[in-house]
């Protein structure tokens, strides 16, 4: 079967690839809004913090024999509580500065991070196998459909949509979102706003903790792999505008899908694909898709 | 121009002031740096301190816009980069003049800086930051698809040529003086675009944008010019370095270089005159001294980003400036 | 129950508030009256710990304040109604007026508020509160500090910039909640305001409290008060 010209398994195939692409930058740049909308910093460890969950679920199998779904679990819960550690000790001292003090400061602790892995691991790459539960493919029909990525897609949106719901529809996100507009009457409410931004950069870590730990079994586990990520969320977030939550899912996932389609029709594009879309978004709607206005 | 010729108005703009428009202390540490760079190829390797006068020069380019502008630009490497393979490309595949190829590295920089920069301005702070970083991104995506960056391999075997059509730069240190001088001519320059009335304005932009609009002033235009001379001097930096080493590689336009450079800035003195070079200097000597120790070079240098912004915010130079009550 | 004394207040290298000092008794309706930019606001947010800096001691029931973070303050039982209003616009009507906790029994409930404020209940479902109007907005942002259990409120000009009607309502909502046992710290421009709703006024200028005026006396004391307010 031929769809446009193309022949339909391939792209179905690419444009799978994409949504799992997508499903990445979705929970990657939902956790750089949530932390920005606190702490109004722009995580530049996020990849880091990422790779970390992958490793995280390496080494919890290697040396502790903990398998991937306890490593789902745990792994998040471990980086996010090292997340905590790193605002409770170093980015609290920096919200009285100019907020590029926290892009700095986040940029030096990912070096630091990436090199130490790089110094203990190598470049090369750790196998993760994808568990047995998981691994086979589905013939759709139209397609073949290897059953850990549709977990990976499953995953994420469930992870994402109750990350939507938390913020927007309970009485917890009602006080993040207060906090976000005027921390300082939060405050004089009675609410321990300092405790929820730390908490919320915690939250912020797991969500990426999550998504590396996703991700071990796709890519092989690697001190760079957040690197590779980092760079494209940082143009889907100025593309979606940090403004909402619903934005950073919805742009992570369109563009994964925009990338996997470019890879089909014009493969030599792909890699450059969402900074052109960035560019394009830059000079008709400067405050992204779904940014406020300043 | 001496100090006896100034009028003694006294509300005369800084620019009128001292020599060059240096204060006394800062022409003073000008003076130091002059006797540093004309004694130190004796004592040093000449191609280090090329090393340290071009990561300077990158370093001067890039404070122009995060000292006076306020405005942290994560995507330098793409103008250094892009001035290097042009620079590269001038002088091996067209045989222009060492010094018209340097000058064709620069205008390449200057005129991504204008497509670039044109595009980056419209968002300010951390966006803007995240922005450049994405943009020069792209522009290295470019630079591993293009032909003519030779891929991984790059452009090698760059011959150094001849400045001026007179000085033959085969020798170190005839290569070193031709980029002493680039240095200071770039370095100077800057300093004269501070002190000038357009200096002015981008120290008004910077205390305070919404009042400068108001006073009329075309903000954008002015960020937009900083922006082009930065990259363009970025871009002399790249090229220079290029012809010195005889090679371009991907290496100058990955986005490390544009950390690179912000760290440099950083551990200088984010804003100072002199910081820049002192920064140059030290980190040139480090990643010299850890070159042999592989990822520590990261490591050394994410710490000292971590170290910096927590307590030691005003750089080496910033610091002792705060502590003479200088500035510097 | 709330005694302020020798408060001193700074805004980086301003220093705005130079040893202000009064006092408020449980039950009581309390005016702080001067011209723009005497410091009242200044005053009201040094009580709740939001500003940079402060000095000197702010006693509530007893309790020393002046070092206690904004949250610890609100504990101890008082509540801020800011200038502006402080409604949030990404939270719905009915999240602004559940956001701030109960932090002591006490409180009135929502369907006492509804009684008191009948348009809160009928735009409960609105998305955003910003979309209330002015005086439903001030309406909310009181409603929502008398669930909590302070006893203490700090309405910051409460009636700026509504119209006549809609002062009348908060002038009476004042009235019932002093009835209901709060006390109330109130900032006014409008003395004539003040004069229906308080016990005392005190005046500030300059970041000090220059006097203090029993509202029975306010009628005699109307030259005074015209050359303070410079109305
Ligand atoms: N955030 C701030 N930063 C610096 N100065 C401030 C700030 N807020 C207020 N001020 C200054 O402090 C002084 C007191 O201001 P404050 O807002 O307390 O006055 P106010 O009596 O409430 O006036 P108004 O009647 O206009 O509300 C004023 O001179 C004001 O300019
Ligand atoms: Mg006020």
């Amino acid at each position: 079967m031929m769809i446009l010209g193309i022949p339909a398994p391939l792209l179905f195939g690419q444009l799978l690839l994409g949504v799992i692409n997508g499903a990445f930058y979705a929970m990657l740049a939902l956790g750089l809004s949530i932390i920005f909308g606190m702490l109004n910093i722009i995580n530049f460890a996020h990849g880091a913090l990422f790779m970390m969950g992958a490793f995280a679920a390496w080494l919890m199998l290697h040396y502790l024999g903990i398998g991937y779904f306890p490593a789902l679990i745990l792994g998040p819960l471990v980086i996010g509580a090292f997340g905590i550690v790193l605002e409770k000790v170093l980015i609290s001292r920096l919200y009285k500065l100019d907020h590029l003090y926290g892009l700095l400061l986040t940029f030096g602790l990912a070096l630091v991070i990436e090199g130490l892995f790089r110094n203990e691991y190598g470049s090369s790459g750790l196998p993760y196998n994808i568990p047995r539960a998981l691994s086979g493919v589905t013939d759709l029909g139209f397609m073949y459909l290897p059953v850990y990525r549709a977990w990976v897609v499953a995953a994420a949106l469930v992870v994402c949509l109750t990350t939507w719901a938390i913020i927007e529809k309970t009485p917890l996100g009602a006080r993040l979102r207060a906090g976000t507009e005027n921390p300082a009457l939060v405050r004089a409410f009675g609410i321990n706003v300092p405790r929820m931004i730390t908490i919320t950069y915690g939250a912020g870590v797991a969500l990426a903790a999550f998504a590396g730990v996703l991700a071990a079994p796709i890519y092989s586990v690697n001190p760079d792999m957040g690197d590779n990520f980092i760079n494209t969320v940082f143009a889907i977030v100025v593309i979606g505008g940090m403004g909402s939550i619903m934005g950073s899912i919805v742009t992570g996932f369109a563009l994964g899908v925009i990338e996997g389609l470019t890879k089909v029709f014009y493969p030599q594009g792909s890699a450059t694909v969402i900074f052109l879309v960035m560019v394009i978004v830059l000079l008709f709607l400067p405050r992204g898709l779904f940014g406020k206005a300043a | 121009m001496s100090a006896t010729t100034e009028t003694p108005a006294p509300a005369a703009a800084p620019a009128a002031h001292g020599i060059f428009g240096f204060t006394r202390a800062q022409a003073v540490a000008f003076v130091v740096m002059l006797a540093a760079i004309v004694i130190l190829p004796h004592i040093l390797y000449p191609i280090f301190l090329m090393r340290v006068l071009m990561g300077a020069l990158f370093a001067c380019a890039f404070n122009l816009l995060i000292g006076y502008l306020g405005l942290l630009s994560f995507g330098h490497a793409a103008f250094y980069g892009m001035g290097a393979y042009l620079g590269a490309w001038a002088l091996k595949v067209w045989h222009l003049d060492a010094a018209l190829a340097i000058l064709v590295g620069g205008a390449t920089g200057g005129l991504l800086g204008l497509a670039l920069g044109w595009l980056a301005i419209r968002r300010s702070g951390i966006y803007f930051a995240m922005i450049t970083l994405a943009l020069a991104q792209m522009v290295y995506f470019f630079c591993v698809e293009a032909p003519f960056t030779g891929g991984e391999d790059g452009i090698q075997q760059i011959p150094r040529g001849v400045a001026f059509g007179l000085f033959p730069l085969h020798s170190d240190m005839a290569m070193y003086w031709f980029t002493a001088a680039i240095f200071l001519a770039g370095f100077l320059l800057i300093h004269r675009v501070i002190h000038s009335p357009f200096g002015q304005v981008l120290k008004a932009i910077r205390e305070n944008e919404p009042r400068a609009i108001s006073l009329g002033y075309r903000v954008q235009d002015y960020k937009l010019i900083a922006f082009v001379l930065s990259a363009f001097l970025s871009g002399i930096a790249g090229a220079t370095t290029s012809v010195i080493f005889g090679i371009a590689t991907l290496d100058g336009v990955v986005s490390d270089r544009s950390g690179d450079v912000v760290l440099t800035t950083l551990v200088g003195g984010l804003g100072t005159v002199f910081g820049p070079v002192v920064g140059a200097a030290v980190t040139t000597a480090m990643e010299n001294y850890l070159a042999q120790f592989g990822s520590w070079v990261t490591i050394t240098q994410g710490a000292i980003f971590v170290v910096c912004v927590l307590a030691f915010r005003r750089g080496i130079v910033g610091e002792v400036a705060a502590r003479l009550k200088l500035s510097l | 129950m709330l005694e302020v004394a020798d408060l001193n207040a700074w805004y980086g290298e301003s220093h705005v508030l130079h040893g202000a000092g009064f006092e408020v008794r449980e039950g009581e309706v309390v005016t702080l009256l001067g011209r723009n930019g005497a410091g009242k606001t200044t005053t009201m947010k040094s009580i709740m710990g939001l500003v940079p800096r402060r000095a000197g001691s702010i006693r509530f029931r007893g309790a020393e304040l002046i070092a206690a973070p904004p949250e610890r303050i609100a504990r101890a039982g008082i509540a801020l109604c800011p200038e502006e209003r402080g409604i949030f616009g990404s939270l719905s009507v009915t999240e602004n007026l559940l956001l701030p906790p109960i932090i002591a029994p006490g409180g009135l409930d929502i369907a006492t508020i509804h009684a008191l404020f009948p348009n809160l209940r009928e735009r409960a479902r609105t998305a955003h509160g910003t979309r209330l109007s002015g005086g439903e907005q001030q309406m909310l942002a009181i409603a929502r500090i008398l669930r909590t259990g302070a006893k203490l409120l700090l309405l910051d000009e409460p009636t700026e910039g509504l119209a006549p009607v809609i002062v009348q309502q908060i002038g009476r909502t004042i009235l019932e909640i002093k009835k209901r046992g709060f006390t109330v710290l109130l900032v006014e421009q409008n003395f004539r305001f003040a004069a229906t709703v308080a016990d005392r006024h005190y005046v500030m200028e300059h970041g000090r409290v220059i006097d203090m005026i029993p509202n029975h006396l306010l009628a005699s004391s109307m030259d005074k008060l015209h050359d303070y307010l410079g109305v």
